[in-house]
């Protein structure tokens, strides 16, 4: 450890040269990776990333402010779908389209953050289930939104419409580029976020409400703020992902998605920037990849196709993603409970007090 | 004119007198102990005058304005800070953090300021410093350096109550609550705890508040001291005066001792 010398260093984001160092490596690696992976890859990239800005967004509110939600589906929905309405029927730039459409997930976070001042647990988790559901039904529900057949999307244009400046962007490449640039941007603020005052505040709530109201935290600000801030996450992340998808419908955001989203969480670590984008990459992975495509290793997929056909499923491996997250889920509480930054910390101190 | 005024505070809990018609006032920067048995109502009056309990009657008067209904944190906005009985402290944040926290109503940084920490000449990032160095003293003030990026939940009992102290004083309070600050520290603890207490009456010019179980320290360090017992006032007056009281006597060792 080396000498501090300012109070600065305590909240800079490059804390030595050797992080400044490695950022930069993994910031080239990030910048390059379209240029030599296949498209097919671009694309699951780009749904990790959108997840990667829900996932520390819901991990601002589940692991810093304690305050459980399973209805993050809901906002990632109004994101969505706020995006394309104001896009078309309002005819607004996009990013103008996305913003507007994360503040008003925020505004329904606020909203729903109002219950949370009463209810702890397992009744805010039945409070915020019950959001999500009611928002997926609401919006099956109005023809605006295209009901249950769902929406296509506009084509993702940048520049502004109204001044003659176009800039559409068409392929995953380039979709890439704008959800890095995107993903930076909100990491690097939900890290500022909890390194400052408001930060600090959610993690006093959860440890200790009663001290948090005593030096001088306003509870009924601060609680429904941490939803306003993970909505708007969730919104942001959700508006990106309707352009990643192309055409979704209501049930795209169906309660399982929030409950995938909350096993991110958990998963990653909770309480940790670190532990929202491990989380993130990890379960979007297995989902969308590995275990779609297990029936395909040999022997072992022969093995579960025959096994999920005889116990599960008629239709082979429907699933199966489900029982493995599930069992992950059960292994990392019962043997990791910090997750995957658990590991990281513990790898970190084994490598630092090498060889002892 | 009194600084800080309780006039006749009751609170009933079910049928239960846990405070009945309580009054006593406090000069500027002095200290006031308030002792008595176990179940006597001492915490429940803090409790009353942070907030945390609303009064069935009676006015708590600070600075010349009615603090009796305000929410916790708008009691604290008025300058009253207080530390807890059996520590409440957020223990999976550092002990800076902690400390921090207890500038809580001195900073500005909002969501957005906040977010947008991206260099040195920031707003957030100067008011982060700003702060950093005023908590740094109260680090060094009560010898909290070997632990200062340690989290609250590693650290053992004796400094979680330093760190406590440490998070009330740096609100910079006008009134400070000390509710049992010595219970668990062992004699060296207590003595090192006797001066600070001393030092923070005498540095940080804050009237203090103190129940506490340790006579040695209430009869050393007290300006005045109030004897109360089930939930009633017995006497209020200088160390002397309050050891020798009948009553006093009674309610600690009972009627034939």
């Amino acid at each position: 450890m080396d000498m501090k010398r300012d109070y600065y260093e305590d909240v800079q984001l490059f804390k030595s040269n050797v992080v400044l160092f490695w950022s930069a490596a993994l910031l080239l690696v990030l910048f390059t990776i379209p240029l030599y992976t296949p498209n097919y890859y671009i694309y699951l990239f780009n749904i990790i990333m959108v997840h990667i800005i829900l996932a520390v967004g819901l991990n601002i509110l589940v692991g810093s402010t304690g305050q459980i939600s399973l209805g993050h589906a809901g906002f990632f929905a109004i994101g969505a779908y706020g995006t394309v309405l104001m896009m078309t029927t309002f005819q607004l730039p996009f990013v103008l389209a996305i913003l507007i459409a994360a503040f008003i997930a925020a505004f329904f976070g606020f909203i729903l953050g109002l219950p949370a001042l009463r209810l702890e647990g397992p009744y805010l988790a039945i409070v915020s289930l019950g959001f999500g559901l009611t928002i997926m039904h609401i919006i099956g529900g109005m023809d605006v939104f295209g009901g249950r057949m769902g929406v296509k999307v506009p084509p993702l244009d940048l520049g502004i419409k109204q001044l003659g400046i176009s800039w559409i962007l068409t392929t995953d490449f380039q979709k890439y580029y704008l959800i890095l640039i995107t993903t930076i941007i909100m990491v690097v603020g939900a890290r500022n976020i909890l390194k400052t005052r408001v930060g600090r505040s959610f993690v006093a709530i959860r440890d200790s409400d009663i001290a948090a109201e005593v030096i001088g935290v306003n509870l009924t600000i601060y609680k429904t703020l941490a939803f306003a801030v993970s909505a708007f996450y969730a919104g942001i992340a959700g508006g990106l992902f309707g352009f990643v998808l192309g055409f979704f419908d209501p049930f795209t955001f169906n309660m399982i998605l929030s409950i995938i989203f909350l096993v991110m969480v958990v998963v990653g670590g909770l309480g940790t920037i670190a532990g929202g984008i491990m989380g993130a990459a990890l379960i979007t992975y297995l989902q969308y990849d590995l275990l779609k495509n297990i029936a395909e290793v040999p022997y072992f997929g022969a093995l579960m196709v025959a096994v999920s056909k005889q116990w599960f499923t008629v239709v082979g491996l429907e699933n199966f993603s489900s029982m493995a997250i599930g069992l992950i889920m059960i292994g990392i509480i019962i043997f990791e409970p910090l997750g995957m930054f658990g590991v990281w910390i513990r790898m970190k101190k084994y490598w630092m007090t090498w060889p002892f | 004119m009194d600084h800080f005024t309780v006039e006749n505070l009751s609170i009933c809990f079910g049928g239960l007198k846990a405070v009945n018609s309580v009054s006593f006032s406090v000069e500027k920067n002095s200290i006031f102990s308030i002792i008595g048995p176990n179940g006597s109502g001492k915490t429940t009056i803090f409790n009353m005058i942070s907030g945390i309990y609303k009064p069935d009657s009676g006015r708590i008067i600070c600075d010349g304005e009615n603090i009796v209904g305000l929410t916790p944190d708008h009691v604290a906005r008025k300058g009253v800070a207080r530390t807890f009985q059996n520590i409440e402290l957020f223990s999976n944040a550092t002990v800076m953090d902690n400390l921090l926290l207890g500038r809580h109503i001195h900073m500005k940084t909002g969501v957005f300021a906040g977010a947008f920490l991206w260099g040195r000449g920031s707003a957030a990032a100067k008011e982060e410093i700003a702060n950093r160095e005023i908590v740094e003293r109260i680090i060094d003030f009560l010898d909290l350096q070997s632990v200062r990026n340690h989290y609250v939940a590693s650290l053992p009992y004796g400094k979680r109550k330093l760190v406590e102290l440490g998070r009330a004083l740096a609100l910079e309070p006008k009134i400070l609550l000390l509710d049992e600050p010595s219970a668990g520290m062992n004699t060296e603890e207590k003595g090192d705890l006797n001066i600070w207490i001393k030092d923070i009456q005498a540095d940080y010019q804050v009237t203090i508040l103190l129940i506490e179980h340790d006579m040695n320290m209430i009869m050393g360090i007290s300006d005045r001291i109030f004897a109360m017992n089930q939930g009633e006032k017995i006497v209020e007056g200088v160390a002397a005066e309050v050891q020798s009281h009948p009553e006093v006597i009674k309610a600690y060792l009972g009627e034939e001792h």
